[in-house]
């Protein structure tokens, strides 16, 4: 099964019964396995007319009481922006999927980068925090898809999974689990009397139950500022608090959000730090280095954002350097750089865009900084 | 025969009875509509600012208010409804 | 003086609410809207045919784009979305996809539906997604200040066409029939009882149904043409003719002719959702 392939049955699998979107190599696959298998279990597929209308109809159907999805590449990416932002300030949850492809513009349609890491951050004019995956196989594809919805909808908000052309085409073996071993998380739905209800008080965790259209409570939605009953109020007051529980949401749950995969960290003084298609780069380096007998380790961000910057940070404290490895010219190692704080040095291995990285050049960099 | 300003398209439907005329006065935003297309006439703008420094409605001749729903419908603030008043035995 | 009257002859504890007061968020009125803004009337017109057409009100949702006209949607006290700008009909096709028991409503502008949202209306329609879509074309972008729109008529003064407006507007009913509408009409806010009941037809009709409404805007559009909005309605009293079915190539608005109200298209053709289920759901 492809990458592609395994999203679309993560997304299935999660419980995700609504598609929109728009045809864009690499991520089309996703799009025509989901119009294959929706229909068959209750859901619906729709190929709108661009990726403006895909994401605005994924967050018709999250209030409509779905769990919605769309996916795309780098020019419809770019189109989906505003209506991210909206998914942001309005606290809608729905799972969006970069498969990424060399840009800017039409770049290479057909070849892989990692090259939107900060456009999914920052896209979307504003201030605002999203989630974002970076899977690196297509087995790994099929349980992060799952994750996604699942964040998703246990904090409103936008989660995005960025794969590159290689993983979403390429095949390889996915074992998909018995539906009973899949835990797929709903969004809380409010209690209580229909007349007092916030749409945006925040619960414990800091996320409001979120009802969907139909259930009774005549909620207001809007990309204004808005108060916690949803009313738009222009004030800045209202646009502090509005700010405060869309950026605290996410920051107070970082233990929970956050996922890494730390290898040789213990000894290591030189730190690979690496996500998607080239954590598999960068996991085969640091074995080279380890069996040449370097301290490497290797750090992966399974989430890459929020940016898991109290472990850059700690280990900036006993390492030597951060090597980091990405189809991008620096992007992530910009990041790092900033959590490293100067206690540590910070190399990119970057790329251009159309390929993955070999190794060897890992090597060589790390063997520069020995 | 009641004169209209402009006879309504369906003014064999409409039941011609008495209305009562209610003013939500701070509601009201002056443009002046129901005045206007009041088919009979009765009201005006008063003298007096609402909260919001517009002079709202008021009613000239209460009992001339055939409760044809004209100024509740043509309002576009919800300011001025009517409502029925059961009509006095051959009146 | 009339509030007096009203509470002499019924006591004060009597005084009934406005007919659609459980359909407003009152505690959000009075709303942004200009003195003698047709976008009221329209909304008013819309409320009270979601109340006449028997529909339940707790599945019924309105949802609008940005602009003046968009701003409907947080004035009704229903499950209401005011999305981005031009995107209202791909938001209200995931809602109803999403749901199909939903009776979902867009209310929004013209420049708003037609020109950053012109693409998605004529898939809509194209589709025959079910949804009811009310356009107040005032001729304009009101919210922004009173530029060009898609809607303003030829040699028309806006704050972009300081000398006029060299474009051709859109015949908006003609649009839609091509496109494939089940439900084409147009009225203007002073037909206000036919366009009620228009509405109410419109949120029967299982298809894509499209009303297009014309309405002032004094403070933009009118004041750069010289048109009060008490002259802007004399014109929609006395430059307008009534034609049921008339033919949509016949629907330019031009005031200095007579403007075409009417229900121009009323027919049956599958939805979109049926289709699907038909064709896709055979399992
Ligand atoms: C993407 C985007 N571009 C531009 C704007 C600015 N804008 C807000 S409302 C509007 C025009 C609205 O015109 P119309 O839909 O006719 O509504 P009206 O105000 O006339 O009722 C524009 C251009 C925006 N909000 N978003
Ligand atoms: S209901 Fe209103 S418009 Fe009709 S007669 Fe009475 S005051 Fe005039
Ligand atoms: S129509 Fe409404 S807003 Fe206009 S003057 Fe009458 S009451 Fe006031
Ligand atoms: S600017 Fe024009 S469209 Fe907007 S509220 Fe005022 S009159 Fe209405
Ligand atoms: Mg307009």
């Amino acid at each position: 099964m492809t990458g592609d392939e395994a999203c679309a049955e993560g997304a299935l699998a999660a419980g995700c019964r609504f598609f929109g979107g728009y045809p864009i190599t690499p991520a089309t696959e996703i799009a025509e396995h989901m119009s294959e298998r929706l229909p068959g279990v209750g859901g619906t597929f729709i190929q709108m007319e661009d990726e403006i209308a895909a994401m605005a109809s994924v967050l018709g159907a999250a209030w409509a009481g779905q769990k919605s999805m769309t996916a795309t590449s780098g020019p419809g990416f770019s189109l989906m922006m505003e209506n991210i932002g909206l998914a942001a300030c309005t606290e809608t949850p729905c799972v969006v999927v970069n498969v990424q492809r060399a840009g800017p513009s039409t770049g290479l349609p057909t070849m892989g980068a990692q090259a939107d890491m900060m456009q999914v951050r920052w896209g979307s004019h504003g201030d605002y925090e999203i989630i974002a995956l970076a899977p690196c196989s297509a087995q790994e594809i099929f349980y992060q898809t799952i994750t996604a919805f699942n964040l998703s909808e246990r904090y409103r908000t936008p989660v995005f999974i960025m794969t590159d052309e290689i993983i979403g085409h390429m095949s390889e073996k996915v074992v998909i689990p018995p539906a009973d071993q899949i835990r797929a998380e709903d969004r809380p739905k409010p209690q209580g009397r229909k007349d007092r209800f916030l749409l945006y008080k925040p619960g414990p965790n800091g996320v409001a139950p979120m009802p969907a259209a139909g259930d009774g409570y005549n909620v207001h939605v809007t990309g204004l500022t808005h108060d916690e009953k949803g009313y738009p109020v222009m004030s800045i007051e209202a646009q502090e608090q509005m700010m405060t529980r869309i950026k605290n949401k996410i920051l107070n749950n970082l233990d929970d959000i956050i996922i890494t995969e730390d290898h040789h960290l213990e000894d290591a003084e030189i730190v690979i730090v690496s996500y998607g298609i080239s954590a598999r780069t960068s996991m085969a380096a640091m074995q080279q280095a380890r069996a040449m007998g370097w301290k490497v380790g290797f750090l992966r961000l399974v989430t890459v954002w929020p940016f898991a910057e109290r472990q850059i940070r700690a280990l900036a404290e006993r390492v030597k350097a951060f090597v980091t490895v990405e189809i991008n010219l620096g992007q992530i190692h910009l990041e790092v750089t900033r959590a490293a704080a100067g206690k540590a040095a910070c190399h990119l291995v970057g790329h251009h865009g159309g390929a993955i990285i070999s190794p060897d050049k890992v090597l060589a960099a790390i063997e520069e900084v020995l | 025969m009641m004169e209209y300003w402009r006879t309504p398209f369906d003014a064999q439907t409409i039941q011609v009875s008495q209305g009562i005329v209610h003013i939500i006065e701070d509601r009201c935003k002056g443009c002046g509509y129901c005045i206007e297309f009041c088919p009979k006439h009765i009201l005006a703008f008063s003298p007096r600012f609402n909260k919001k420094g517009y002079h709202p409605p008021e009613v000239l001749q209460p009992d001339g208010c055939v409760n044809c729903h004209y100024c509740e419908i043509i309002c576009p603030e919800f300011a001025i409804y009517s409502v029925e008043v059961p009509t006095a035995p051959g009146g | 003086m009339s509030q007096a009257i009203a509470r002499k002859e019924a006591p004060l504890q009597q005084v009934p609410d406005h007919p659609l007061e459980d359909l407003i968020r009152s505690d959000r009125i009075p709303h942004i809207w200009c003195p003698g803004c047709g976008i009221g009337t329209a909304f008013a017109a819309t409320l009270a045919a979601m109340k006449a057409s028997g529909q339940d009100l707790s599945s019924t949702c309105m949802v609008s784009g940005i602009g003046c006209s968009g701003r409907a949607a947080g004035y009704v006290k229903l499950d209401s979305f005011h999305t981005t700008h031009g995107r209202a009909i791909p938001f209200a096709t995931g809602l109803k996809l999403g749901n199909p028991r939903l009776n979902v409503v867009v209310f929004s502008g013209d420049g708003d539906l037609f020109a950053i949202g012109g693409n998605h209306f004529i898939h809509a329609a194209r589709r025959n997604i079910p949804l009811t879509v009310i356009c107040l074309n005032n001729l304009n972008y009101g919210m922004t200040g009173g530029q060009v729109a898609a809607t303003t008529p030829y040699l028309a003064r806006t704050t972009t066409t300081p000398a006029g407006n060299t474009e051709a507007p859109f015949n908006l009913p003609l649009l839609a029939w091509a496109a494939g509408a089940s439900f084409v009409a147009r009225w203007t806010i002073l037909h206000i009882r036919e366009l009620t009941d228009c509405i109410q037809k419109a949120m029967l009709k299982n298809g894509f149904a499209f009303i297009e409404v014309l309405g002032p805007c004094p403070i933009n559009y009118g004041r750069r043409n010289k048109e009060k909005p008490l002259q802007t309605l004399k014109l929609y009293q006395e430059q307008t003719i009534i034609r049921n079915q008339a033919d949509p190539s016949d629907l330019e608005i031009d005031f200095s002719k007579k403007v075409v109200l009417g229900e121009f298209v009323d027919k049956e053709r599958s939805t979109c959702i049926e289709n699907y289920d038909k064709t896709c759901r055979l399992l």
